[in-house]
């Protein structure tokens, strides 16, 4: 009954240990990257599978979610095409089956405030950057990743650089059999620099593939950074992606996950204010429906006073879906004038549909102001019933509210292009649903 | 914004330092052997000349409490408890009273330093009683018995059962098997079947159908004896359509070393029928440095198995070294409310982690959660709750606010709210800021030209004073002198 008790290694655990001690001589990246996926298999091994007795993990339990886990993919043997965002001109980088994939990519290397280096090839050419060593770094799917990461980039974006056109990680995941893919990626925004990041995640529908991917983003001083992650994923896919951000001193934060696609998605995100006077709005929107199951955690550290955050989060729940929505907010001891406020809101359109909401704070410091908020409920009648009443068919009025609903979270998109986006395309999941 | 001068200084009032009831009663006192075995189970059970069944009770909880581990899952941090280096069991020497003045007079010298009243005759004479005041019926237990409780007769005449739970074995055994464990059962958590195997005493409560309670009813717990756990069961009924409002208070003498405090309460209200569960905790909370104090972990649940029935429970926390509670509701009965008003007041080195679950099973079922938490000194305070709608429990509806403030930099607090909805009929509230349950007061507060701040605290101040107001006058007095603050500068 207690966490500590380890119980039986499910087939899945014992497939990836299996895997492991196949593949640990060919994965690539050696010296300092072989210690590091070593010494991450062997705490993962440890621990197992989370599950639901694990607090972090209560509300989506791999170890009854993942009942297999799927060999490594191998790379695409064929050149496909990145999908983009409708609208939004951006460099593309393609990472397939976990691997980058340069033939697919479209990226704009006449740039030279921002640089791309295959991922293993950094590491080895470079000792300064500490791979691995971000906020979330203790998680147990982020051992999973450091353990098989098979490939990825890095970007980089020099100081003081405004990089104009959009950068896009599309993950893809493209085989006709099930597999399970590992990408890590590392952006770096010097000091001063600014970014528009996209991360995309594609896959096709019937086939379970899995992807546990990860990032490390590291926002120099005074940067400013906007990351907007889209979960496309194909109907059967399980995803678990883990986001650690470190931010320094007077930077400009914003993070949006747009999650529509995916069986099984845990959106995990790690963030840690170190210097002072940073602003930072993360949220999120999340449209499911059938028995999707969608999972948006934060962990959100103030260890400098004088930072500002907000969390906002909006999920719209159909059919069998199950929204989760887990945000912690930890205002470490002297990290005074801290102003951090969470809402966290589901809207639920079936009887089947199910939203479990978290919403913590742990503080230790007095001058702070710190609140969070929570509601979950069905559509408002009196207001379905005023637009009715103006002679709007009742499907039309209810999608127009769940528009509503769901727009005032992408509207905490800056980028004009990708808010338009996003907004095309939950309307487009609202026409899906008529 | 930062505390006002006033409400820190008031805060400082109830210090740690100035525990008022850390005298020691010196008294000759009977104990079961220390340690915890079946023998002890034994001993206690044929101390209590308890029939066969309840034995056979006691020990089947012991036998899982053997394959069950502590909980480590609360924001507590406590050195390992050694539960055989304690005693279970330790009653004052004396038996078989027949009234009250066959009471050793220094248990009573005792409990007329608390403050509480056990001579009964005195107050019906109307000796010692203000004009107006209500009559309370108490139960008074020391240490792993109860030593008097008092308007018995009056309650009989009412037919309200009020006793203690060893008498009650005895007596009604019939209401007692039926109800014990239904709502908290043995198997339930560590610290209730360790209570369920050794609980000593406690009281017992049963309105039959169609009776309001004629007074309040109230149980007064004292841990005397040094290296004693104290394990009461309290098991209150309401029967259709009847009410009852029980109070609780409770406090220990200063020691360096810790005590366990580990009850179980179970409420039942049946069709119609509301309960009032009032406590004001006030165990010792240790020394300056964190040396000393009760351990309190505490299982309290109540079942609303009727429709319409309703279960309250109010409770001030200042004690404790250490305080895992979670007063919780069952929301069987369709229409059945659960309301829970807190406020846990820690300081010096204490920790709380406390909080309440409603569990919304029926139809129309409403629930109100307020918490307030202080935390101030070294302290950590966590409110931790659970708010959950059932798929069958249509038109659930739950309002929860927990606001904390903290008082100096060291202490630490922190919300776990978790909410639950799993049909799309349930509203769920849930916020933790002030400002936003009283946005259009404030402004009318404003318009009549108060300061932001001003205004603030008039609001919130009020707030307070609702929740206090949820107790009965007796603890309400009691609870005032112990918080009149002032809580501007909240945090979630």
């Amino acid at each position: 009954m207690n966490a500590d008790v380890r119980a039986m290694k499910t087939p899945a655990e014992q497939a990836l240990s299996a895997a492991f001690a196949a593949a640990r001589g060919a994965l690539p990246g050696k010296g300092a990257v072989g210690t590091l996926r070593e010494d991450a298999f062997r705490r993962f091994d440890a621990s197992g599978l989370p599950h639901r007795r694990i607090e972090e993990w209560k509300y989506t339990d791999l170890r009854a979610l993942m009942r297999e886990a799927k060999p490594l993919a191998e790379p695409a043997k064929t050149k496909g095409v990145v999908q983009g965002l409708s609208g939004v001109e951006a460099s593309r980088v393609a990472i397939v089956n976990g691997r980058y994939e340069p033939d697919w990519s479209d990226f704009n290397a006449g740039d030279p405030g921002i640089t791309l280096t295959e991922l293993f090839a950094f590491a080895a050419e470079q000792t300064s950057y500490r791979l691995g060593d971000v906020p979330g770094k203790d998680d147990t799917a982020f051992w999973l990743n450091t353990a098989f990461m098979t490939g990825g980039v890095v970007v980089r974006v020099k100081k003081g650089v405004c990089v104009e056109k959009p950068v896009q990680l599309a993950h893809i995941f493209a085989s006709a059999a099930a597999a399970a893919m590992y990408p890590r990626c590392v952006v770096i925004v010097e000091a001063g620099a600014r970014l528009t990041l996209i991360e995309s995640f594609d896959g096709p529908d019937g086939i379970d593939y899995q992807v546990n991917s990860a990032i490390e983003l590291v926002i120099g001083e005074g940067a400013l950074v906007d990351h907007i992650k889209i979960g496309r994923d194909g109907d059967a896919a399980l995803r678990v992606s883990t986001l650690g951000v470190t931010v320094d001193a007077k930077a400009n934060y914003r993070d949006f996950a747009f999650t529509t696609g995916g069986a099984v998605v845990r959106n995990q995100t790690f963030v840690r204010f170190g210097r002072e006077g940073t602003e930072a709005t993360i949220s999120g929107a999340t449209l499911i429906k059938n028995r999707q199951h969608v999972d948006n955690t934060l962990v959100i550290e103030h260890a400098a006073g004088g930072c500002t955050s907000r969390e906002r989060f909006r999920s719209v729940l159909d059919d069998e879906s199950h929204g989760i929505f887990q945000g912690k907010i930890v205002v470490e001891p002297h990290a005074q004038k801290t102003d951090a406020k969470m809402a966290s809101h589901a809207l639920l359109l079936s009887d089947e549909a199910e939203s479990d909401n978290k919403p913590e704070l742990e503080i230790f410091a007095d001058d702070v102001q710190c609140g969070h908020g929570a509601t979950a409920g069905a559509l408002d009648n009196t207001l379905k019933f005023y637009l009715m009443s103006r002679g709007i068919p009742e499907d039309q009025a209810e999608a127009l509210l769940i528009q509503a609903f769901v727009g005032e979270a992408i509207e905490d998109v800056a980028h004009e292009g990708v808010r338009e986006a996003l907004l095309q395309a939950s309307v487009k999941w609202l026409d899906a649903r008529a | 914004m930062p505390a006002v001068l006033e409400t820190v200084e008031q805060v400082r009032c109830i210090d740690v330092d100035q525990y008022k009831y850390g005298f020691v009663t010196d008294i000759e006192s009977e104990k079961a052997p220390k340690g915890l075995s079946e023998d002890t189970v034994r001993f206690i059970s044929a101390k209590k000349s308890e029939p066969e069944w309840m034995l056979a009770w006691r020990l089947e909880a012991y036998k899982r409490w053997l394959t069950m581990r502590e909980p480590t899952w609360a924001r507590v941090d406590y050195p390992k408890i050694d539960y055989q280096n304690a005693y279970y069991y330790s009653a004052p020497k004396k038996k078989a009273l027949a009234s009250l003045d066959e009471v050793d007079p220094e248990i009573l010298k005792t409990y007329e330093k608390l403050g509480i009243p056990l001579r009964e005759q005195e107050i019906l004479a109307g000796v010692v009683r203000p004009e107006g005041e209500r009559r309370v019926a108490v139960d008074a237990v020391f240490d792993s018995v109860s030593v008097a409780t008092t308007f018995k007769e009056e309650l009989k005449k009412a037919g309200v059962i009020f006793m203690p739970m060893s008498e009650a074995i005895r007596e009604h055994p019939d209401l007692v098997k039926k109800y014990l464990g239904s709502v908290v059962p043995t198997s339930d958590n560590f610290f209730a079947t360790l209570n369920s195997a050794v609980f000593s005493d406690g009281s017992f409560v049963y309105v039959p159908e169609g009776v309001r309670c004629p007074m309040e009813l109230s149980t007064y717990f004292r841990i005397n004896e040094a290296n004693t756990g104290q394990f009461e069961r309290t098991l209150i009924i309401a029967d259709k359509g009847a009410y009852v409002s029980y109070l609780e208070g409770c406090t220990a003498p200063m020691r360096d070393e810790n005590q366990l405090h580990a009850a179980v309460v179970e409420l039942v209200a049946l069709d119609d029928a509301e309960i009032k569960y009032s406590t004001v905790q006030n165990w010792y909370p240790g020394d300056a440095d964190g040396k000393g104090g009760i351990f309190n972990f505490v299982t309290k649940r109540g079942d609303c198995r009727g429709v319409r029935s309703k279960i309250s429970w109010t409770q001030v926390e200042t004690g404790s070294a250490i305080t895992w509670k979670y007063p919780s509701c069952i929301l069987r009965g369709d229409n059945s409310r659960g309301e829970f008003y807190s406020i846990a007041i820690s300081n010096g080195h204490q920790q709380v982690d406390s909080g309440t679950k409603m569990l919304h099973l029926g139809k129309n079922t409403t629930s109100r959660i307020i918490s307030k938490g202080i935390a101030a000194g070294k302290s950590n305070n966590t409110y931790r709750g659970l708010v959950s709608a059932h798929r069958k429990a249509k038109g659930a509806r739950n309002f929860t606010n927990c606001d904390s403030l903290l008082i100096g930099h060291e202490c630490g607090a922190h919300t776990v709210p978790y909410i639950e909805a799993k049909n799309s009929s349930a509203t769920f509230e849930h916020e933790a800021t002030t400002s936003k349950i009283s946005e259009d007061m404030l402004f009318y507060c404003r318009q009549r030209g108060m300061s932001a701040e001003e205004a603030t605290a008039l609001v919130v101040n009020g707030f307070v004073k609702d929740v206090l107001q949820q107790l009965p006058m007796e603890f309400a007095v009691e609870a005032q002198k112990l918080i009149s603050i002032s809580l501007e500068g909240s945090v979630g």
